[in-house]
């Protein structure tokens, strides 16, 4: 808690650098709407109309904060025009995606750290496969899904597993390797099957280091989604309101759109870090 | 059918003969059973592509991409100057210089940084990759709005692994040097940096994968008519895939290769790190 202090200075700087930015940015447009209506401006209506332009190159907080208010909670969540609507399809394809890299990542995790042959071969492709920009191939891929008549939300997913399962087979791998050489004499002397030194000793033992990963995981599959949305927008979502919002110069809706997904991402992150600690500490791993 | 037959033998043959190096380990067997495996999945996806008669405008066999590769230099080298030497590297340098500068100043008020660690890792998980579309508004289409919006996704990352780096030094290193009469710079210079180049090194690697990523998406929100990002979305639209593999091909290779560079300098610089002492 004695961070709380700190962390809000930091974000009234970055939110007073963005007022003093609006400022900057809008004015050259607010002097040019005066003198074509043959007015001069002094410097503080200058400011007023930077803060209220409809179309600002950077809108001021509190207009994003406004649109925001408006797309949430004054429209019903139904409709075309609600945030809320556009974020629970993004939403829905991040956690497909995020399943399924989970799964891949946890099963590659597993017949690394088992089979030799694998992780010697594998290994140094998986590492390879985060040096491709699948963000900037995503538009490709999902041309090429819909093609297959696969649904669009897979179509998402995929890019959303791409980006999410890298982080957790690396730290599964870490985490199912960490039990040292005498917890392995222990099971052995015990005389534990393999699957049994598995269950009892390896996984429970990799749980911190996956949920380290998952929170990383979740923040990447959330922009695969919103990446992948920008080539799939006919069905909405977050990168859709991202897209058209730069089609039609809509600044505040490019905004209130971005604003919502790091919302949706904080979301995640606290709540996977909520879960960490309620599992932890009913395995008695709590720090 | 024979494509299908032979790609699943070919698979079966190069799995056995990796479990076999593996098991005797053979010299050099560290790179060759990667290789291997890599050399048998082309070829699995070429017999595939072939005996399932996919189409082309599905997925291209490798050997259609490779002939892209070789007939198409010309126009791949265009894009990679404009994208890569313009875009990202420019975006890179100057993302990464500002964001380390930064973490010197903000590394003298403790204050500061205990705001800012929170602040700026909940920033580097946002997806900053749709800033854009507004860059691209603000900066026009040529490069220097891809190289903005490399800034703007490099620079909270490197911030934050610097200011982590700069607080690596354990209390006893900077009592000595406090032992020494040295000053904030001599500590700085001598101490502190030395000790946050494993940190600095790793903001430095995970930055180049973002800097590929911002310059090639920002081009699909508008680009002149060269470019990596503008030739993947309308060659997509052609439906000349070899072509777009190919330049993914090139986009994989760059990445690799900025990502080695920096690992490189890294293996030279912290030599004495225990993750680099095998």
């Amino acid at each position: 808690m004695r961070n709380i202090l700190p962390i809000l200075t930091v974000v009234a700087v970055i939110v007073a650098l963005w007022y003093a930015l609006a400022v900057v940015l809008n004015a050259p447009w607010a002097y040019s709407k005066a003198e074509r209506a043959e007015q001069t401006l002094s410097f503080s209506e200058m400011v007023s109309d930077t803060m209220a332009q409809k179309k600002p190159r950077l809108p001021a907080p509190h207009q994003v904060a406004v649109e925001i208010w408006e797309t949430t909670a004054e429209k019903k969540i139904t409709s075309k025009r609600s945030l809320i609507y556009h974020g629970w399809i993004t939403l829905q394809a991040t956690l497909l995606g995020f399943a399924f890299g989970i799964a891949l990542g946890i099963g590659l995790a597993v017949a690394i750290v088992y089979f030799r042959v694998v992780d010697m071969s594998v290994m140094p492709w998986i590492i390879a496969s985060q040096t491709v920009p699948i963000l900037a191939i995503a538009p490709m891929i999902v041309v090429v899904l819909a093609a297959l008549q696969v649904d669009d939300i897979v179509a998402k997913g995929v890019i959303s597993m791409y980006l999410s399962f890298f982080p957790v087979v690396v730290g599964m791998v870490k985490g199912l390797r960490s039990p040292d050489g005498m917890l392995m004499d222990q099971m052995k002397t015990y005389s534990a099957s393999a699957s049994q030194t598995f269950w009892k000793l390896r996984l429970p033992n990799s749980v911190p280091y996956l949920f380290t990963s998952l929170k990383v995981g979740a923040a990447a599959s959330l922009v695969g989604a919103v990446v992948a949305e920008l080539s799939l927008s006919q069905n909405g979502g977050l990168g859709a309101r991202l897209l058209a919002g730069s089609y039609y110069g809509q600044t505040i809706q490019i905004w209130s759109a971005l604003l919502s997904a790091a919302t949706l991402a904080a979301l995640m992150v606290m709540s996977l870090g909520a879960l960490e600690k309620a599992t932890l500490k009913r395995m008695g791993m709590a720090a | 059918m024979m494509w299908i037959a032979l790609a699943l033998i070919v698979w079966a043959a190069a799995f056995a003969l990796n479990v076999f190096l593996v098991r005797n380990k053979a010299p050099g067997v560290g790179y060759l059973v990667p290789v291997i495996f890599g050399l048998t999945l082309l070829f699995v996806w070429e017999g595939f592509v072939r005996g399932f008669g996919i189409s082309p405008v599905l997925l291209p066999p490798p050997s259609a991409i490779g002939a892209a590769l070789v007939s198409k230099t010309h126009i791949l080298w265009e894009d990679l100057v404009q994208t890569f030497f313009k875009g990202a590297l420019s975006g890179y340098i100057i993302g990464c210089g500002s964001a380390f500068v930064i973490a010197l100043l903000i590394d003298r008020s403790p204050f500061l940084q205990r705001g800012l660690l929170p602040v700026g890792n909940f920033i580097a998980a946002l997806p900053i990759v749709g800033l854009a579309p507004i860059m691209v508004m603000w900066f026009g289409f040529d490069w220097q709005s891809k190289a903005a919006v490399v800034v703007a996704m490099v620079f909270f990352p490197m911030l934050v692994n610097t200011v982590q780096g700069l607080q690596a030094t354990e209390a006893m290193q900077r009592d000595l040097m406090r032992t020494y009469a040295a000053s904030y710079w001599q500590t700085l210079v001598n101490l502190r940096l030395p000790a946050a180049m494993p940190f600095i090194f790793n903001g430095l690697k995970i930055a180049t994968t973002l800097a590929l990523i911002g310059a090639i998406v920002a081009e699909f929100f508008g680009s002149p008519i060269k470019g990596m990002g503008f030739r993947i979305s309308t060659e997509v639209g052609k439906l000349a895939l070899d072509m777009v593999w190919a330049e993914i091909t090139v986009a994989a290779l760059l990445g690799s290769a900025f990502y080695g560079t920096v690992a490189l300098f890294e293996k030279r610089m912290t030599f004495w790190h225990p993750s680099q002492r095998h």
